[in-house]
């Protein structure tokens, strides 16, 4: 059970693909111009990184070692062309808008680094486990950068939803008048965003390491004293 | 200064420094308000007012002693220095933002005066016309002059201020070169708008005359206007001769845009330049090239901020492979690894 509680901590925060591995930047970086984008970019990545760990977790066996790296590649592609062909199918005005990133999720390097580093080394529901994890630490950071790139970039939120629910419409959170902010939603914006994403991480790990640390050295002097009590009761 | 022994002086200080920079931009300054109107000042309220409040909030979230580094000046400096290069009739939060961004990331995310590796004044300059390349193009006429209530109304109000605003000198001459009429030349402007540039030319010359106080009191060094102004002089003094017909001459080049301002008051930033004599020649001749270059090729107005932000990148580099050789010892080109 802990080992779980480690897959699913480590995917969502402390390995985290985008804020701890700075792996897949492209997708993120690119397609993160607002949050519906993202999100629907995300979740087609986590499908794919669950599906790809489930399938190579389950015929690692019969993988030849030497020629492991094909092999991958073409399971992942092959699922990629699934997931492709589907958002084609159902949801084609997303499709067009995303364009060649649904593609490109076959050479996301965090897809084949799961595949490579965890699926092919362990069992089926850990694998499992880690690829809808590490899927979903990529899809809340992308959500997140979304978020606050169309919030600073438009001042709306959810704008393009009517592409997934017909009968939606995106949110104006700023006045009319707000006149945007286009550098967040031109691509040095999303190195600036995540700029700052990357630092706010560092800063919460900072302070929980000192408070740790803090933990340690109390503790510490605790048993130093308590020691000294006993040597003299001695 | 007096020359009697004994030869000791005080170390200037980062205060002095940043005062006599201040002192130094007011005949450009004087000019400026004679041309254009008093929205300048505005602008540089503006701008003062939102680099101290937010010099203040940084140093407290740093922990670090506030009435120290405020009153320094050198948050002062760069709040003029960035009211100087917008345009003055734009939004008061157009100059707002631009302010925070230049004193809380540009200084203060890097580490605080000294340690920034960009000049701020520029990367505000830089940010605001990517995020708003209309409004930052939108700059006074020199024909309509516009009273102070006028300004107030513009700066702070929703009114509308098409009728009274234009491209720089500038802007008008790339905009009409690259349009549609391939048979546009400077000439056939320049016969149209026979007042292009006027005003900008004695703004151009209390800067001029800021700068020279500024190299009389030692506080810049020789190399970096000049290289800058000689290297922009250069490329423009050729390629206005092989083409006249698309390229400015020199004196339009230099008096146009902030070539002057940067010249003497941006190149010369002493953090994010290069420090050795001849690092900075380099850098202020590339500074000029980039500048030149963008300005003819480039897509936007001006070109001096980019010019400016790109050399800043190469400048350690430069200060590097340009270190003075230590007295006594023999030059050696080469830096040394070991």
């Amino acid at each position: 059970m802990n080992a779980y509680k480690e897959i699913i901590l480590n995917g969502t925060w402390k390995q985290n693909s985008i804020l701890a591995q700075l792996l897949g930047l492209c997708p993120l970086l690119a397609i993160s111009t607002n949050f519906v984008n993202a999100v629907s970019l995300g979740l087609a990545t986590v499908v794919v990184m669950l599906l790809a760990n489930l399938a190579i977790s389950a015929l690692r066996s019969f993988i030849p070692y030497e020629i492991r790296i094909p092999v991958f590649v073409l399971v992942i592609a092959s699922l990629v062309t699934v997931v492709d062909l589907s958002f084609n199918a159902f949801l084609h005005d997303l499709y067009l808008v995303l364009g060649i990133f649904i593609p490109l999720i076959v050479t996301n390097c965090i897809v084949l680094a799961r595949v490579e580093a965890f699926a092919a080394k362990n069992g089926l529901a850990a694998a499992t486990l880690d690829g809808a994890m590490m899927g979903i630490g990529f899809v809340w950071v992308i959500a997140l950068l979304g978020l606050i790139r169309e919030f600073i970039g438009q001042g709306t939120l959810f704008s393009g939803i009517e592409m997934i629910f017909p009968s939606a419409h995106a949110i104006q959170v700023l006045p009319e008048s707000y006149p945007g902010f286009l550098i967040a939603i031109l691509p040095p914006g999303a190195f600036f965003v995540l700029g700052f994403m990357i630092a706010g991480r560092n800063w919460l790990e900072a302070r929980a390491n000192e408070r740790q640390r803090e933990q340690l050295r109390h503790q510490r002097t605790q048993g130093k004293s308590g020691n000294a009590i006993a040597s003299d009761a001695a | 200064m007096a020359h009697n022994s004994p030869y000791l002086t005080k170390a200037s200080s980062v205060q002095s420094v940043m005062l006599r920079v201040v002192l130094a931009l007011i005949p450009g300054i004087v000019a400026y308000v004679w041309f254009f109107g008093p929205a300048v000042l505005i602008q540089l309220g503006l701008a003062s007012f939102t680099a101290i409040a937010a010099e203040a909030l940084v140093l407290k979230l740093r922990k670090r002693p506030i009435w120290r580094f405020v009153s320094d000046g050198s948050a002062l400096v760069t709040a003029w220095l960035i009211a100087l290069s917008f345009p003055p009739l734009g939004p008061w939060w157009l100059i707002v933002v631009g302010t925070l961004v230049a004193i809380i990331v540009a200084k203060h995310l890097y580490g605080g005066l000294g340690q920034n590796p960009f000049n701020p004044a520029m990367v505000a300059f830089a940010l605001m016309i990517v995020a708003y390349p209309l409004l930052m193009s939108r700059w006074p006429n020199v024909a309509t002059s516009i009273n102070f209530q006028q300004a107030c109304e513009l700066i702070f109000g929703a009114s509308t201020m098409d009728a009274i605003t234009s491209a720089t000198p500038l802007d008008t001459l790339r905009t009409a070169l690259h349009g549609a009429d391939a048979s546009t030349t400077i000439q056939t402007v320049l016969a149209k708008t026979p007042r292009l540039g006027h005003g900008w030319d004695w703004i151009a010359g209390g800067y001029l005359l800021g700068g020279l106080y500024l190299l009389q009191q030692r506080i810049i060094t020789w190399h970096l206007p000049t290289a800058f102004l000689l290297s922009m002089a250069l490329l423009a003094g050729v390629s206005n001769q092989l083409d006249p017909a698309h390229f400015n001459g020199v004196a339009f080049e230099l008096l146009s845009g902030g070539t002057l301002l940067a010249a003497f008051f941006i190149v010369t930033d002493p953090v994010s330049s290069c420090t050795t004599p001849r690092g900075k020649l380099i850098f202020a001749a590339g500074v000029g090239l980039m500048t030149w270059v963008i300005r003819h090729f480039g897509g936007y107005p001006d070109g001096i901020a980019f010019a400016v932000l790109l050399m800043n990148v190469a400048a350690p580099l430069i200060d590097m492979y340009t270190q003075p050789p230590v007295f006594g010892q023999k030059s050696d080109m080469k830096p040394k690894h070991d």
